[in-house]
């Protein structure tokens, strides 16, 4: 496939979702609500589950799936409230021991008002200064979108992963076109340029490992081996000590693109 | 005829605020301020540099460091060449160590005529150098803020700095270590959801536009025009996002005060420079 053609299949509207795929790989998931300072962001869900018999905490970026879900959802783009959601999640899950298990999907964080005057950049912040010190495993699974900084605000792993079809990019292909060509509809050329598929960031070093997603109707394969993937890190991240994995996390992100 | 000590027209620059014709020497010695309305001018990072170091103790780090065309993106190596000419530096930070009122420091500023500041690898290494060398010295940091966001020529490699450059402000705070940022005008995207909005005081020039969306966007997503003063200083100040707005005249007497009261935190612990 086309750089263009994986942006299309990683939005496409029939394509699974956070909710979706957890409530697929994990058991009990229980969803808490809140970032206990303002509100309960529904682009954002985050709670604990099983990942077979460990406990874990999991965090997925929602879109939903009719107009009506994606409309609450704010069709997955995070207002300062859900990355500091996900933050308090996260600093439970150090505090417990948990590891952390983030499904990224969103076009961006959200571009409004009030996520300006919330402090949408301080939130985004504060996520990479806190999740970079997390003394518990974090793996990030990139799904769909991966948009810029809403999703990065999700993705300082110790590992960041890849759906065969989801895209990672620094901006849309459409913002990028009408800044260099003045022209947003010239988005498949600027989806070559951006080189935002698995297979190019799997080259460029920034992702570890990409998901095969198969093509059977119930998505039995994908759950199957996200399943053990996710178990087998989780057991190799969980050997290492508390400051290892805050070194370790630290040095992954120091040597990408490393000069 | 020129009438001695008159400006001609073509010479004089118009303050975009209060739209005064403004002549360019006075503007150097003013700091880049307008007379009239307090306007603050873009800066280079030379010129601050002047403004709030002592003199002659700026030691500059890491002018080795060249961008590169990484992901052969189209366009970028001829954008490059045309803002180093424009610049005169090789990226957009400026970086090393200097000192006010003989306290050291670790120092970077971005640059408005490099790619109004835009943070691609080159500059996210600097910054990241920045901290990791203020971290074993123990001494603290003050940088100055200006961005249009994440290099989008330089593609993911660009959105990975956010998160490199924040590990580093984090090790350098666990250390017990000050961190300033002064964000000016712009201060946008990536930056401002990363090492900008992650000191432990964070100031703010007067008027300085300061947000995570540009107001562009903005005004694209929700279809309605923007309130005057939204997303500056001003704003930022009022919805607690910084700890106070310093004109940019008290700004070497503002950071040397703060120095000061850090000093027993930072300087005692054995910090050499
Ligand atoms: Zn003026």
């Amino acid at each position: 496939m086309k750089a263009y053609e994986k942006v299309v299949a990683a939005r496409a509207n029939n394509r699974f979702t956070a909710l979706d795929l957890i409530g697929s790989v994990f058991a009990h998931f229980m969803e808490m609500h809140g970032d206990r300072r303002f509100g309960d962001d529904k682009a954002i869900v985050a709670g604990i589950a099983y990942l077979n018999t460990t406990p874990v905490t999991v965090i997925g970026i929602e879109k939903g799936h009719d107009v009506k879900e994606r409309s609450m959802r704010n069709f997955g783009s995070a207002h300062p409230e859900g990355y500091r959601k996900a933050l308090r999640q996260m600093k439970l899950a150090e505090k417990f021991n948990r590891p952390i298990i983030c499904f990224v999907d969103t076009s961006g964080a959200y571009c409004g008002i009030g996520a300006e005057e919330r402090g949408q950049g301080q939130a985004i912040a504060e996520n990479l200064v806190e999740m970079s010190g997390l003394k518990t495993p974090v793996i990030s699974v990139i799904i769909g979108e991966g948009g810029s900084g809403g999703a990065l605000a999700l993705s300082v792993a110790n590992e960041v992963w890849m759906l065969e079809n989801a895209i990672y990019s620094v901006i849309s292909p459409e913002g990028c076109a009408s800044i260099l060509w003045k022209d947003s509809t010239k988005a498949r050329e600027a989806s070559e340029c951006l080189k935002l598929t698995a297979e190019d960031l799997l080259t460029l070093g920034v992702i570890e490992k990409i998901i095969p997603e198969g093509i059977d109707a119930g998505n039995a394969a994908l759950i199957d081996t996200l399943k053990n993937e996710l178990a087998d890190a989780v057991k190799k991240y969980s050997a290492m000590s508390r400051d290892e994995l805050v070194e370790h996390r630290y040095n992954r992100f120091r040597n990408i693109g490393q000069i | 005829m020129l009438i001695p000590n008159e400006m001609p027209d073509e010479l004089s620059i118009n303050c975009p605020r209060c739209k005064k014709a403004l002549s360019p020497d006075e503007l150097v010695i003013r700091l880049q301020i307008c007379p009239y309305c307090r306007h603050h001018f873009k800066m280079s990072a030379r010129q601050r540099i002047h403004m709030i170091a002592d003199p002659g103790s700026f030691v500059e780090a890491d002018t080795d460091l060249e961008p590169r065309n990484i992901l052969g993106f189209p366009g970028y190596d001829k954008k490059l060449k045309a803002a180093q000419l424009q610049s005169g530096e090789r990226d957009s930070v400026v970086s090393g160590e200097c000192t006010i009122g003989k306290l050291p420091m670790g120092l970077f500023i971005m640059e408005p005529n490099f790619m109004m500041g835009s943070m691609g690898r080159v500059a996210g290494e600097k910054i990241t150098r920045t901290f990791e060398r203020a971290t074993k010295k123990n001494i603290p940091v003050i940088g100055f803020a200006l961005s249009g966001g994440a290099r989008m020529q330089e593609g993911i490699i660009s959105l990975m700095q956010m998160a490199k450059t924040s590990g580093a402000v984090k090790k350098h705070s666990d250390a017990g270590n000050l961190y300033v940022c002064v964000l000016t005008d712009p201060t946008t995207g990536g930056v401002t959801a990363s090492f900008a909005m992650e000191a432990d005081i964070i100031l703010a020039e007067p008027g300085a536009l300061i947000g995570f969306a540009g107001p562009r966007v903005i005004e694209q997503t929700i279809r309605k025009s923007l309130p005057a003063g939204f997303q500056r200083a001003e704003f930022q100040l009022e919805h607690g996002f910084t700890d106070n707005i310093v004109n940019r005249r008290h700004q070497r007497k503002y950071l040397f005060q703060l120095l000061q009261f850090h000093r027993q935190q930072s300087y005692d612990k054995g910090a050499s420079v």
